[in-house]
């Protein structure tokens, strides 16, 4: 803003100076919160309290520190099987349990918590509860029959003639027709390290680390390290490698993605700098082709590639790589324009031709430019992998949409957060060392 | 690329200065060198990799990339009459897809502000805290949107929230990065004014620190809008409202109905570019302050 002659005109013009400014501080924050109650409206943020659902929410939380192991009586044939929360994979060996299960026969203690038993005596299921009583549940072909302590019943039991379900502080008891189930809950994520089925399974960390060491062969054959790492790595539960792979696979998206735009937008920089090229029309087309290429989004690359391509990292790889190719064309260009030519007229004057004009006079000074831009892009690629591996199936991000979908893996689903967060974190050290080691060591 | 690649220290005072700096060189050209190599093995075995691990190879899906485009561009053609209807139709979705990068942009640039200065050296609250504030930034930053947003479905049954709180989450640990080297060049003696007048932190964060990065702060503002539009229509596709959602309804009715396809994409298209021309405007006028 001109200073005026006359301080009348100073005076008058700092007056409106500071009305404007009053404005805006006024102004701006009210534009904000007007936008906000907008929005709050627009999206009906009043109805999620109808639309969330806290149990689900319960579940989630529950699950994503502590697991169930049901021990299911089959009301039809008698049998009992004690599994991890219920699946295949975590069902113990017949007539083995955990020591808070006590089966003999026909008949099975299940010990909650303190105090609390729930006993299986045939068709009856009798629970044991110190501050309440005991609860009878008989199951015999028809209806279920309850028989309660007191006249009233309590609102954690929730009772029907085909179902009866109590929810307790360490579990639950279900009884059916078909099935009398009680379920367990224990903090931990279940059989993380070892399945069932490992000879490894249950053992301390000391107990263990003694193993490691010891020469005497669990698994005949092998030495007790290897064997371990191999029964860690292949947990049926956890796929522990298939994990592995799969935060590899997001992490070979990125890098050919990343590495590859920059390959191919090298080249095409030069045709869209003013100075390299004196073109006009080439090097509208060119700038161009770099917005097109950056302003359709790399959702719809994913998806026109994907029908090319079908499924799989490599539709990843070349979604991001076009994408990134626009914007490595923008920025390596701009790059090119602000070289100083002095390097370059310094080269030239010993004699060198273009080609030499260009490697020793104009690609270091962008060098640095040019890495630090690859790698800060490798590393943002890294966490735009794990969104678009959702969409093309490639990657940790298809594992944690189908961990997701299941609804009831939750723990799988934390571990994989924890997972992805630890990979960006990693990216984002490492771009950071390369681009000072590279960068740095040259000046 | 060797100049730069690899450190060469030069030696001091040499007897003999040539044979020294051809060594330097040679060493130097060596790494560089082996760099490149490593770097050409990697690219070359991970595009291999890649390759086999996808359902359709590169190869053969690469004469095939132009059918779906051509199919595309066939399909909305001959039913050009229908496109403004589908825009009409689709316009909802666009507002709200907007809607929800606006939303997070602004949520996440006002948390992004107040954590930036609680994690800035001279004007953390407290200061024994910065490393501890630094680490949550660096945690909402490293989540993708996608992780927050499909547990956030499950909770609040769908719609646009759980999108908006998932890019609003990676937005403040993005900004707050951005913005706290903005407040690290910002000039501390306006903030010591008002502390020796006995002011409040709030009232030295507002007074003293926000009008000398404000301008700053738009400017990346404004970038991360750019970035979240886009965000918030892949979410919309994997599966939280606005017109992503819209996009992948209008994916699987397949062969014959592409004209709603190309509808979305044009509609998509167009705002991202007029999104990104109006922001870069304002971009430079920010920073150059004309």
């Amino acid at each position: 803003m001109a200073l005026s002659a006359t301080g009348l005109d100073l005076r008058s013009e700092a007056s409106t100076l500071f009305r404007r400014k009053r404005l805006i501080s006024i102004g701006l924050p009210a534009l904000v919160l007007a936008y906000f109650v907008y929005i709050f409206f627009s999206f009906d943020i009043a109805g999620i309290a109808e639309r969330a659902r806290p149990d689900n929410a319960r579940i989630l939380l529950s699950d994503t520190y502590s697991f169930k192991t049901h021990v299911t009586r089959n009301n039809r044939s008698g049998d009992f099987t004690v599994a991890i929360e219920g699946e295949t994979k975590g069902t113990y060996a017949p007539g083995v349990a955990p020591d808070w299960v006590s089966l003999n026969g026909e008949d099975a203690d299940v010990r909650l918590d303190a105090g609390s038993v729930v006993r299986f005596r045939g068709d009856m299921v009798i629970v044991d509860l110190p501050d309440f009583g005991t609860i009878e549940l008989i199951s015999a072909g028809g209806d279920i029959e309850m028989k309660l302590p007191t006249d009233e019943v309590p609102e954690w039991i929730s009772a029907s003639a085909t179902r009866v379900s109590l929810t307790l502080p360490a579990g639950r008891v279900q009884v059916t027709r078909s099935k009398s189930e009680v379920f367990r809950y224990e903090g931990g994520w279940e059989l993380f390290f070892f399945t069932l089925d490992s000879p490894f399974h249950g053992r301390s960390f000391g107990e263990l680390a003694s193993l490691a060491v010891s020469p005497e062969e669990i698994v005949p054959g092998k030495p007790n390290a290897v064997a371990m790492v191999e029964g860690f790595w292949t947990n049926t539960m956890w796929r522990h490698g298939d994990v592995f792979w799969a935060l590899c696979e997001t992490v070979l998206m990125a890098f050919l993605g990343t590495f590859g735009a920059g390959m191919i937008a090298l080249p095409i920089a030069f045709l869209a700098a003013s100075n390299f090229t004196p073109a006009r029309p080439l090097r509208f087309a060119m700038r161009r082709i770099f917005d097109f290429l950056r302003g359709v989004d790399g959702l719809i690359w994913t998806i026109i590639l994907s029908r090319a391509f079908g499924p799989g990292p490599m539709t990843g790889a070349l979604a991001i790589l076009l994408t990134d190719t626009g914007s490595f064309g923008k920025l390596f260009s701009e790059a090119l324009e602000n070289v100083d030519d002095k390097q370059i007229e310094g080269v030239r004057s010993t004699g060198a031709n273009a080609l030499q004009r260009h490697r020793f006079g104009v690609m270091p000074q962008i060098v640095p430019v040019l890495i630090s831009q690859l790698l800060y892009y490798f590393e943002s690629n890294t966490r735009s992998a794990t969104v678009i591996g959702a969409i093309v199936g490639g990657g940790i991000g298809l594992l944690l949409t189908q961990a997701i979908s299941t609804q009831k893996d939750w723990e799988e689903v934390t571990y994989y957060i924890v997972l992805i967060v630890l990979m960006v974190m990693a990216m984002d050290t490492l771009s950071g060392w390369l681009r000072r080691a590279l960068i740095k060591g040259g000046q | 690329m060797s100049d730069v690649a690899i450190s060469g220290r030069t030696a001091p005072q040499p007897p003999d200065l040539r044979a020294s700096y051809l060594r330097d060189l040679q060493r130097r050209r060596l790494y560089s060198g082996l760099l490149l190599a490593l770097f050409a093995l990697l690219f070359v075995s991970g595009f291999m990799l890649a390759d086999d691990r996808n359902a359709g190879g590169f190869w053969d899906g690469l004469p095939k990339v132009f059918d779906f485009p051509s199919e595309l561009v066939a399909e909305a053609v001959e039913k050009a009459a229908n496109l403004p209807g589908h825009f009409v139709r689709y316009f909802p979705s666009l507002l709200e897809t907007i809607n929800i990068a606006a939303a997070s942009t602004l949520v996440g640039a006002i948390l992004a502000s107040v954590i930036s200065m609680l994690a800035t050296r001279g004007l953390a609250r407290w200061p024994a805290l910065i490393p501890l504030f630094r680490r949550i930034m660096d945690i909402m930053r490293a989540v993708p949107e996608v992780v927050i947003a499909l547990v956030l479905i499950f909770v609040l049954g769908g719609g646009p929230v759980a999108a908006m709180i998932a890019i609003a989450f990676h937005t403040t640990g993005a900004l707050g990065k951005l913005f706290s080297e903005v407040n690290e060049n910002a000039d501390l003696r306006p903030v010591e004014g008002l502390a020796s007048v006995g002011s409040t932190w709030t009232q030295r964060m507002w007074f003293a620190v926000l009008p000398q990065v404000a301008p700053n702060y738009l400017s990346y503002g404004l970038m991360r809008f750019e970035i979240n539009i886009r965000a918030s229509a892949i979410l919309g596709f994997v599966g939280s409202g606005g017109i992503g959602y819209d996009l992948r309804n209008a994916m699987s009715w397949g062969k014959g109905r592409y004209d709603e396809v190309a509808a979305i994409f044009i509609l998509l298209l167009t705002t991202i570019v007029i999104v990104d021309q109006i922001s870069s405007h304002y971009r430079n006028r920010l920073v150059r302050g004309v």
